[in-house]
C-alpha cells in the first residue's frame, strides 16, 4: 500500500524541504527510451565491425600446459586467436587492477578462478566467434583450489599468487581503525557483552545489461575510440593509456547509455583490453559483449566479508563499544574499487548512527581461487557490510537485553545537537537529525500495533516478523587530500555554456547508469540560473566531450558532481552580473538576483534576463576588463568532506512454518538525503535499492563448491527478486541539509541497498523467535530457514 | 533459409542461418535495437516481443519459428508520433531507470491491457513476472501501467507534463 498525501508543508522545517530546480518533472532521457532508441553498448554497428568471444577457463586452479588454436584459426569466418603468450609479447599479458595488484587478461601460466579469460577470438560474427570457441583445444593441469576464506592463511594452503615475486601465502592486506586499547578496557568493563559471527555472502550487481566494448583503433593517426560500459569514462581512458601505451590525447572513451551499472562497471575487465587488442590485431572495430554467465562469474562480485561482531553495553541498554574482525576473500586478483588509503573501502563506519565510547575494528584481506572484485552492488565503498553489522548487532543486543530494537535504538541515537560529529574511528558526520526520521517510520509503519499483531499471532503459533535497520551511509568520495584512486584524486568537473540565445549546455564528468542525470543536473542548473530545465542539455559519458574527473559509483554523482554544477552555474551568474552592468551601464554590486534575472536595486523594472545577457556577452557590448565575450564557466570541485544520508526501514515478514518460505508483506523507508530536487528520481532510487536488499537477504548468493565451481553462474542459479517477490513500498522522508554541500544535497543513490538488508534479515529473525534464532545468515532461503527452525544453518561459503 | 514475416505493420523477408534467434535477427538483421538481451537461461525477459499480440521471450524463439508470424517490438508501440499511453505511463510514472528492461516490460504491459483493460495491482505484477528490473523495484512499473489503463486514449498533448503525484510521506 503506498499512503498518498499531497505535498507536504511543514513551516517547523523551513524552506530545505522544498525541493529543488522545479522538483517532480519528467525525465528528459526517457523520450528515447520508450521508443526503444536507447544506444547501448551493443546496439553500436560500425562498418566492418569484428566480433569477440573469451574461452574461459573451466576449472578453479590449474596450471596450463597448452593451447593449441590452429583449428579455430582454420575457421572461414576466424580473423585471429589471440593467448596469454602473445599478449607477453606485447607487453598486456597482465594489467594494473585499481588495488595496485596485478590481474591477467589472458592466462600465461596458472588459471585462478573458474571462468578466468584463457584466449579471446575475433570473427565475423557472433555465432562464428562462439563456434570458434569450441575448436581450442587446451590441457590443464588440475591443482587444489583455495575456495573457503577461512582456510586461505592455513599452513599448507595452496599459494594462488606465485606470480608475485616471493609470494608464499595468500594474505592481502590487515587493516585496522579505531583505537584498540580504549576499546578492549570499554569491554573488559561493561555489564553486557554479545558476540556473533556474521557473514555478509558473494553476491553480484547483475546490471541488465552485461558488460561490453566496441573497440576502434585507427591505425594511420593511432587513435582509439572506445565504446564501453563503464561508470568511469574519463578514469579508465587514462588508465587505457597507462597500460596500453597509446598517449591519452589519442583516446577517446565512450560511455552510451548504460543498462544499469551498480558497481559493476567500475573496474576495467579483460574484455575491454581484448576489444582494443583484437581491432589493432585486425584493423577493424571489434565488438566483444560478455554473456550473463561470463557477467555472473567472472566480473565484480561484491561483499564477501566474514565478520566476527562484539557488541558493549550497560545491562540498560546504553551501547558503549563495538569491535570487529573481518576476514576479507578478495579472490584471485585484488581489483576491489575504492580510494587507495582504504583497502576496507569505508567499512569503518560500522559505528553507525550510534553514539559509542569506543569502536575498533581490523580487517584482513585473503587471496582465493574466485573472481576479483569485492566493492560493487550500490555498496558506497564497504558500507553495506558496515550497517549490516551494526545493525544486526544491535537487534541482537536488544534480544539479549529484552528490550524492543527501536526503543534501544532511539536511546543510542548521536542526537542532533552533536553534529558535526567525530565518530570513533575518524569520520566526522556532517549532519544529521535521527529521531523524527526513526519516529516518522513507526508512525507510518504502525509501529506498536504490528507489534500487538505479532503478539496474538505467535500464540496461534504464526511466524510474523518485524525488522528495523537505521542506518548512516557515507558518500560522495571524496577530499583528494584523503582520496584517490591510482593517484588520481576523487573531484569531478563542471563545464556550462549559456548559447546567445539563453540556452544552455552544461557538461560533467560522471556517467548514468539509470539515475537520471540529463534531467537532475538540469534542474540544479535551472535552479541557479533560472533558466527551465528543458533548455538546458546535460552531456555526459563521452571523454571528448567533458570535463575530467572520477564518474559514478559510491553515491558521488550528486554530492560531488551536482556540487560541481552548482558552483558553475553561480560562477556564470556571478558573470552575467558584470556583463549585465555593462548592459545597463550601471554598477554589479548595484545588481540584484532573481531568479533568470539581474536588476538594478530598488528598480526592478530595469533589469536583464539571462537570455538578455548572454546575446549581450556574445554581442557588441564593450566589456569590463577581466570579462571574456562569452558566459561560460567551469569548475572542478574538490569536496571538503563526505556526506551522510541517514534513514529508517522497518520490515514486517511472514513466515510459512512449514516450507520456511519467507514474505516480505511490508517495507516502510523512511530516507534522509539533504535536500531533494526531483523526489520523483529519489523514490526510484530507493525503490530499487530496497529490491536490492530483499533479493540480498532472501535469495541472492555466489556460493562455490569445494573444487571451486561458481554455483551462481546463471540467472536459474542467481536469483533476482520479480515484481512477486516485493511489496507495494511505503516511502517517507525527512530533510537534514548539508551543511558543506553548495545546494545541501547528500546522494541517495545506493542508500536502500545500503539500509534494508538488514531491516530484512532483522525481521526474519525476529519471525523465527520461539525457536530460539538468534541470527542466521543470509540469504533467508526457504531451506536455509527451515534449518534455522531445526537448529542452525550452516554459514555460507 | 528464407524467412518473411511482419514486423511492426511491414513485412520483411531474409535469408538466415536456421539456428538464429530471434532476438539476433531482430536486432542484427532488422537493426530494431529496442529489443534487447539479458541472460542466457529465458529469465530476464529484456527480449520480450509480441508474437501476434502475445509476449514471448525472443531468445527462445528461432527465427525460423516465427516465419509467417506477426512481431510487434517497441518500435512498433507509438502510432506515428503519438505515444501509446504505455509509453506515456512510463514517463509519468518513472516506469524506467536506465530502460534496458523497458521494451519488454511495456510490450507485455500493451498485451494484458488488450485482454484485460483493467487489471488490478496483482495482475500487473503477475504479468511481468516472467521479467526482471534490476532498476526499479516495480512499483513504479505497476503504476505505470495502471495510469495506461486509466488513460486509454493518452494523455491531452498539453497535460502530458507530470502530475504531481506525491507518493512519499514526510514529517
Ligand atoms: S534474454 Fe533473458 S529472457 Fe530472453
Ligand atoms: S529500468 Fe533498468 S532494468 Fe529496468
Amino acid at each position: 500500500m503506498t499512503i498518498l498525501e499531497d505535498r507536504p508543508s511543514n513551516p517547523a522545517a523551513g524552506d530545505h524541504d522544498r525541493p529543488i530546480g522545479h522538483g517532480r518533472m519528467q525525465r528528459k532521457e526517457d523520450p528515447r527510451f520508450v521508443r526503444g532508441k536507447g544506444r547501448y553498448v551493443d546496439d553500436i554497428v560500425l562498418p566492418g565491425m569484428l566480433h569477440g568471444a573469451i574461452l574461459r577457463a573451466p576449472v578453479a586452479h590449474a596450471r596450463l600446459v597448452s593451447i593449441d588454436t590452429s583449428e579455430a584459426l582454420a575457421h572461414p569466418k576466424v580473423l585471429a586467436v589471440i593467448t596469454g603468450t602473445d599478449l607477453q609479447a606485447l607487453g598486456l599479458a597482465w594489467a594494473p587492477t585499481l588495488s595496485m595488484d596485478v590481474q591477467a587478461v589472458l592466462v600465461t601460466d596458472k588459471v585462478r578462478f573458474q571462468g578466468q579469460e584463457v584466449a579471446f577470438v575475433v570473427a565475423e560474427d557472433r555465432y562464428a566467434a562462439r563456434d570458434a570457441l569450441e575448436l581450442i583445444q587446451v590441457e590443464y593441469d588440475v591443482l587444489p583450489p583455495v575456495v573457503d576464506a577461512r582456510k586461505a592463511m592455513d599452513p599448507g594452503a595452496p599459494v594462488i599468487r606465485d606470480d608475485l615475486p616471493g609470494r608464499t601465502d595468500n594474505h592481502i592486506f590487515d587493516w585496522e581503525a579505531g583505537d584498540k586499547a580504549e576499546t578492549d578496557a570499554v569491554f573488559a568493563s561493561a555489564d553486557v557483552v554479545v558476540k556473533q559471527e556474521i557473514v555478509y555472502p558473494r553476491v553480484h550487481p547483475a546490471p541488465m545489461e552485461t558488460c561490453g566494448a566496441v573497440a576502434d583503433f585507427d591505425p594511420i593517426d593511432g587513435r582509439l575510440t572506445l565504446y564501453e560500459t563503464t561508470q568511469a569514462p574519463h578514469a579508465h581512458r587514462t588508465l587505457f593509456a597507462m597500460v596500453s601505451g597509446i598517449p591519452e590525447h589519442k583516446i577517446r572513451v565512450v560511455s552510451p547509455d548504460i543498462g544499469g551499472g551498480f558497481g559493476n562497471k567500475v573496474g576495467i575487465y579483460p574484455g575491454y583490453i581484448l576489444a582494443v587488442v583484437g581491432s589493432i590485431v585486425t584493423g577493424k572495430p571489434v565488438k566483444w559483449v560478455e554473456d550473463r554467465s561470463e557477467n555472473l562469474m567472472s566480473t565484480s562480485f561484491a561483499r564477501d566479508y566474514i565478520m566476527q561482531g562484539e557488541i558493549a553495553a550497560t545491562k540498560d541498554g546504553k551501547i558503549l563499544a563495538l569491535r570487529t574482525n573481518v576476514l576479507a576473500d578478495h579472490g584471485a586478483f585484488n581489483a576491489t574499487a575504492q580510494p587507495t588509503k582504504y583497502p576496507a573501502g569505508f567499512f569503518h563506519i560500522f559505528t553507525g548512527s550510534y553514539d559509542l565510547a569506543a569502536a575498533h575494528c581490523t580487517v584482513t584481506g585473503v587471496y582465493t581461487n574466485k573472481a576479483p572484485g569485492g566493492v560493487a552492488y550500490a555498496c558506497s565503498f564497504r558500507v553495506t557490510e558496515a550497517v549490516y553489522l551494526v545493525e544486526r548487532m544491535v537487534d541482537i543486543l536488544a534480544r539479549k537485553l529484552d528490550m524492543d530494537p527501536a526503543e534501544l535504538r532511539l536511546k543510542n541515537f548521536i542526537r542532533k545537537e552533536q553534529f558535526p560529529y567525530a565518530n570513533k574511528t575518524g569520520w566526522e558526520y556532517d549532519s544529521g537529525d535521527y529521531e523524527p526520521t526513526m519516529r516518522l517510520s513507526m508512525k507510518m509503519a504502525g509501529y506498536d500495533e504490528l507489534r500487538r499483531e505479532q503478539k496474538e499471532k505467535r500464540e496461534r503459533g504464526e511466524l510474523m516478523g518485524i525488522g528495523i535497520s537505521f542506518f548512516t551511509e557515507t558518500v560522495g568520495a571524496g577530499p583528494r587530500k584523503d582520496m584517490d584512486i591510482l593517484g588520481l584524486g576523487m573531484a569531478d568537473g563542471a563545464e556550462l555554456r549559456i548559447h546567445p540565445t539563453g540556452k544552455a549546455v552544461v557538461r560533467i564528468s560522471v556517467q548514468s547508469q539509470g539515475q537520471g542525470h540529463e534531467t537532475t543536473f538540469a534542474q540544479i542548473v535551472a535552479e541557479e540560473i533560472g533558466i527551465p530545465p528543458e533548455d538546458i542539455d546535460v552531456v555526459h559519458g563521452d571523454t571528448d566531450q567533458t570535463p575530467f574527473g572520477l564518474g559514478t559509483y559510491g553515491s558521488r554523482s550528486t554530492p560531488v558532481s551536482g556540487a560541481a554544477v552548482a558552483l558553475v552555474a553561480r560562477k556564470v551568474r556571478e558573470k552575467a552580473r558584470f556583463i549585465a552592468a555593462a548592459m545597463l551601464e550601471t554598477r554589479p554590486e548595484d545588481l540584484e538576483w532573481e531568479k533568470g534575472r539581474w536588476f538594478v536595486k530598488g528598480d526592478p523594472s530595469v533589469g536583464k534576463t539571462m537570455a538578455e545577457i548572454a546575446m549581450g556577452a556574445h554581442g557588441t557590448v564593450a566589456l569590463p576588463e577581466g570579462i571574456d565575450g562569452n558566459l561560460d564557466a567551469e569548475v572542478t570541485y574538490d569536496p571538503p568532506n563526505l556526506t551522510f544520508p541517514f534513514g529508517a526501514y522497518i520490515c514486517v515478514v511472514d513466515v510459512d512454518p512449514g516450507t520456511g518460505h519467507v514474505k516480505v508483506r511490508r517495507f516502510i523507508a523512511v530516507d534522509d538525503c539533504g535536500t531533494r530536487i526531483n523526489p520523483m528520481i529519489i523514490e526510484g532510487q530507493i525503490h530499487g535499492g530496497l529490491t536490492d536488499g530483499v533479493g540480498m537477504a532472501l535469495m541472492e548468493i555466489i556460493e562455490f563448491d569445494d573444487e571451486g565451481n561458481c554455483l551462481g553462474g546463471s540467472f536459474m542459479d542467481y536469483l533476482i527478486p520479480t515484481a512477486m517477490e516485493v511489496p507495494d513500498w511505503e516511502t517517507g522522508f525527512t530533510v537534514t541539509p548539508s551543511p558543506h554541500h553548495p545546494i545541501g544535497a547528500k546522494g541517495v543513490g545506493e542508500s536502500a541497498t545500503v539500509g534494508s538488508p538488514p531491516a530484512v534479515v532483522n525481521a526474519v529473525v525476529d519471525a523465527l523467535t520461539p525457536f530460539g534464532v538468534v541470527h542466521m545468515d543470509m540469504p533467508c532461503t526457504p531451506a536455509r530457514v527451515w534449518e534455522a527452525m531445526q537448529g542452525g544453518t550452516r554459514p555460507p561459503v | 533459409m528464407q524467412i518473411s514475416m511482419t514486423i511492426n505493420g511491414t513485412d520483411v523477408t531474409r535469408e538466415i542461418e536456421p539456428r538464429v534467434l530471434l532476438v539476433h535477427f531482430i536486432r542484427d538483421d532488422l537493426r530494431l535495437t529496442g529489443t534487447h538481451w539479458g541472460c542466457d537461461t529465458t529469465n530476464c525477459g529484456t527480449c520480450v516481443v509480441l508474437m501476434d499480440g502475445q509476449p514471448v521471450k525472443s531468445c527462445t524463439v528461432l527465427a525460423a519459428m516465427a516465419d509467417g508470424h506477426t512481431i510487434t517490438t517497441v518500435e512498433g508501440l507509438a502510432h506515428g508520433a503519438t505515444l501509446d499511453p504505455v509509453q506515456q505511463g512510463f514517463m509519468e510514472e518513472h516506469g524506467l531507470q536506465c530502460g534496458f528492461c523497458t521494451p519488454g516490460m511495456m510490450l507485455t504491459a500493451r498485451a494484458l491491457l488488450d485482454h484485460n483493460p483493467h487489471p488490478e495491482p496483482l495482475e500487473i505484477r503477475e504479468a511481468i513476472s516472467g521479467q526482471i528490473c534490476r532498476c526499479t523495484g516495480y512499483a513504479t512499473i505497476v503504476r505505470s501501467i495502471q495510469w495506461a489503463a486509466e488513460h486509454p486514449a493518452g494523455a491531452a498533448p498539453e497535460t502530458t507534463t507530470s502530475e504531481s503525484t506525491e507518493h512519499e510521506v514526510h514529517a
